[in-house]
């Protein structure tokens, strides 16, 4: 069975715990995410969580059904690709001296990524794009020695002033 | 009006019209109890032996009558012993309020004294849980936790309060409690889409779980099957839905379920699934499960749905509202054919044989019904003996089956049967058990004894674990690791020590004289009766498997 990539945006009340609430459930139905991240939103009462999914259609259903249970949850619903969009940054250490510095400055350009740290024998560069971007870049730059790097997961957002659809536990 | 903490608990309490808590104290809850002691006219405290015990109690106070059953613990170990407690309230969905007492807020993540994240250790096995640390949240804490263990699919809640909080004075207003959200109603056209099913199905089947149970929908669902002339299969948290002996009630479905519940189920070509999960333990293989039958489920929780089954049609409401509305728009038929085939299963299905020498489980538990009042109510603990009473009681009132069906919990019926006689003084309540759960927590013996509660309390006793020996013995080659437990515990003079009656019965007409007894005295009796070890909860379905892997013998 393939699994679908999807991405999930859930507006939670913004108190105590709130994200161990979200990774219990996750944790104890199994749900396989890709990556979440929490954020404040304009309302200080209220957290917008937002998860990368691998699944079904069902285990789709599933997480928002079982999410929109917890009491904490006020919204929750997919964003659709073709009206989003989605973002995620990338900070990556790569070791480059004098011999392919070049080299990765050029794919850096190509990219429009941003060499934001620079020392002898290693650079440090940033991009933010969708999460394929970020998949394309990591690819170029695999014949070239990381150090380390971190991805803070995806976040998105609805095209212009939408209705969601709302889950009623 | 000034007060604190604590009395605000017990004020919130009253205000929700609690006159019951089930708990045990504690250093942390000083101040609780303290207000409990002034509120002693108005909140009666049933002290348990232990606090898994007091959750039980908790459990049965409110499966018996449908109201919250309220427990009180203190911190740290009082509070984890409440965890087996609320997990099998919120397997079943029992509503439940569990409050306790933690340390004081300064003290906080400092792992002090008797110091546990109860908030945290309950996460999953609560609908909501709440920390308050702050005595402003307290009045609205109380107040959301009753809410929302009534609401839609209803389950446990846990409120857990610092002590610095409890001890606390400020001003309370008496507002009241906040309305419990109001139950999804049944969409009209799919309605109409489920009534033309029915109307045109030839073998339908109505496979109905705890959700009926819950919505009290039996009177309901009885003209629904007379109407439209369906047969109707129930899981164990909807036994005593309807009477055992109606035409159209098949009996129990699934793992020992009966022959003809099982038969009728596959070859069905509509499963009408009402209030139910369709659990392991009913669609054992989900894939082959009802395979030639379109399936509509009706359930309160969205997230039933395609959980664990993929339906062809469902709707996300009162299964009760349901069926009153799906009534009017069945035809009235009679579908003599597919009633045909159904007897011809039920003349062939596994039919348990007497034996007066010795004391058969079949037969036991139809002495205990012909002897009690039609409104007994029956609480069970886990095991054969639970299996036994879900296929054998004879008359079950709604309401009147209290079991641990999703969680499975072994020294359940004890504190369940106390908080079941303490709920309904009126009413006879038999506590079925074996000698394994018994011997989980026969210690409430000695609260069954002080509140002077007339439990009687069957044991059947075959000397081995059954359940689990059973399965070694047919899948496991009769390697029987760890359950031939050899106990020498003497129960009638076990019950004699804690103040109880105990007699013993190693046939029928022993059973009867000592029942007639029993049922005659005022306090706690236990009654252990002598099973064979090799006696089977039959039919059985192993693990994974279908109707057509049914163990009959």
């Amino acid at each position: 069975m393939t699994l679908k990539k999807e991405v999930i945006s859930i507006l939670v009340d913004n108190q105590f715990n709130v994200l161990s609430r979200i990774s219990s459930l996750i944790g104890r139905r199994g749900f396989n995410i890709d990556t979440i991240t929490a954020s404040a939103t304009q309302n200080p009462d209220i957290t917008r969580i937002t998860i990368g999914f691998s699944g079904n259609e069902q285990s789709l259903a599933q997480i928002l059904t079982q999410m929109a249970k917890l009491e904490i949850v006020r919204e929750i619903y997919v964003l659709d690709p073709n009206e989003s969009v989605f973002r995620e940054l990338l900070l990556i250490k790569m070791k480059a001296d004098k011999s392919n510095r070049g080299a990765i400055i050029e794919i850096v350009d190509i990219y429009r990524a941003k060499i934001i740290d620079l020392s002898k024998d290693s650079m440090i560069i940033e991009l933010t794009g969708a999460p394929e971007k970020i998949d394309g870049f990591m690819k170029m730059l695999d014949c070239y020695e990381m150090v380390e790097f971190c991805r803070t997961g995806v976040t998105g957002i609805h095209r212009g002033v939408r209705e969601y659809t709302r889950f009623e536990d | 009006m000034k007060m604190t903490g604590a009395e605000m608990v017990s004020e919130l309490l009253l205000e929700q019209g609690v006159d019951t808590v089930f708990g045990y104290p504690g250093g942390t809850a000083l101040n609780l109890y303290d207000a409990l002691y002034e509120y002693q006219g108005k909140i009666r405290h049933i002290l348990t032996a232990h606090e898994q015990g007091a959750a039980h109690a908790a459990d049965g106070y409110a499966r018996a009558t449908g109201k919250v059953g309220v427990v009180m613990a203190t911190s740290g170990p009082g509070a984890c012993n409440l965890v087996t407690g609320i997990a099998t309230a919120f397997m079943d969905s029992i509503p439940m309020v569990a409050i306790t007492a933690n340390v004081a807020d300064e003290l906080i993540g400092r792992d002090a004294f008797q110091e546990i994240y109860i908030t945290g250790v309950t996460l999953p096995i609560t609908k909501h849980n709440f920390f308050v640390n702050n005595i402003k949240d307290l009045p609205d804490a109380i107040r959301q936790a009753f809410r929302i263990a009534q609401s839609g699919r209803k389950g446990p809640v846990l409120v857990d309060i610092t002590k610095d909080v409890t001890g606390m004075m400020t001003s309370f207003e008496a507002t009241g409690p906040y309305p419990v959200k109001e139950l999804p109603k049944s969409d009209p056209d799919t309605l109409l889409e489920v009534a033309h099913l029915i109307n045109k199905a030839k073998q339908p089947i109505v496979y109905y779980g705890g959700g009926v149970a819950a919505s009290d929908g039996g009177p309901a669902l009885r003209e629904l099957l007379e109407k439209a002339d369906m047969p109707g299969a129930y899981t164990i948290m909807a036994a005593g839905v309807l009477g055992y002996e109606e035409k159209r009630n098949l009996g129990l479905i699934g793992m020992h379920g009966s022959v003809t519940s099982n038969k009728t189920l596959d070859q069905a070509d509509l499963i009408l699934a009402l209030g139910t999960r369709f659990s392991d333990r009913v669609a054992q293989n989900m894939k082959k499960f009802g395979s030639k039958a379109t399936i509509v489920q009706v359930d309160i929780d969205n997230s039933e749905i395609n959980k664990n089954v993929i339906v062809d049609k469902s709707l996300v409401c009162d299964v009760k509202d349901f069926i009153e509305k799906i009534i009017p728009l069945v035809d009235k038929q009679e579908r003599t054919d597919w009633f045909e085939k159904i007897k011809k299963w039920e003349d062939n299905s596994y039919k348990p044989v007497d034996d007066d020498t010795c004391l058969k489980p079949h037969q036991l538990i139809g002495k205990i019904c012909s002897m009690t009042e039609e409104d007994s109510v029956y609480v069970t603990d886990v095991g054969q003996h639970q299996i036994w009473a879900a296929q054998f009681i004879k008359h079950i009132k709604p309401k009147s089956f209290i079991t641990s069906g999703g969680l499975g919990t072994m020294g359940f019926g004890y504190g369940a049967s106390i908080g079941a006689k303490i709920a309904c003084p009126e009413k006879r309540v038999i506590h079925i058990t074996g000698d394994g759960s018994f011997h989980m927590n026969m210690n409430e013996a000695c609260t069954a004894v002080t509140n002077n509660l007339p439990i009687i309390s069957v044991i059947f006793n075959n000397k081995v674990l059954g359940m689990v020996y059973q399965w070694q013995g047919v899948f496991y080659n009769k390697r029987y690791s760890q359950t031939t437990v050899e106990r020498k515990t003497d129960y009638v003079k076990v019950a004699e020590g804690f103040g109880a009656k105990g007699y013993r019965a190693s046939n029928l007409a022993e059973f009867e004289k000592v029942f007639a007894k029993a049922l005659k005295d005022e306090g706690p009796v236990w009654i252990e009766c002598l099973i064979d070890k090799e006696e089977k909860v039959l039919p059985m379905i192993p693990n994974g498997g279908t109707v057509d892997d049914m163990i009959l013998g």
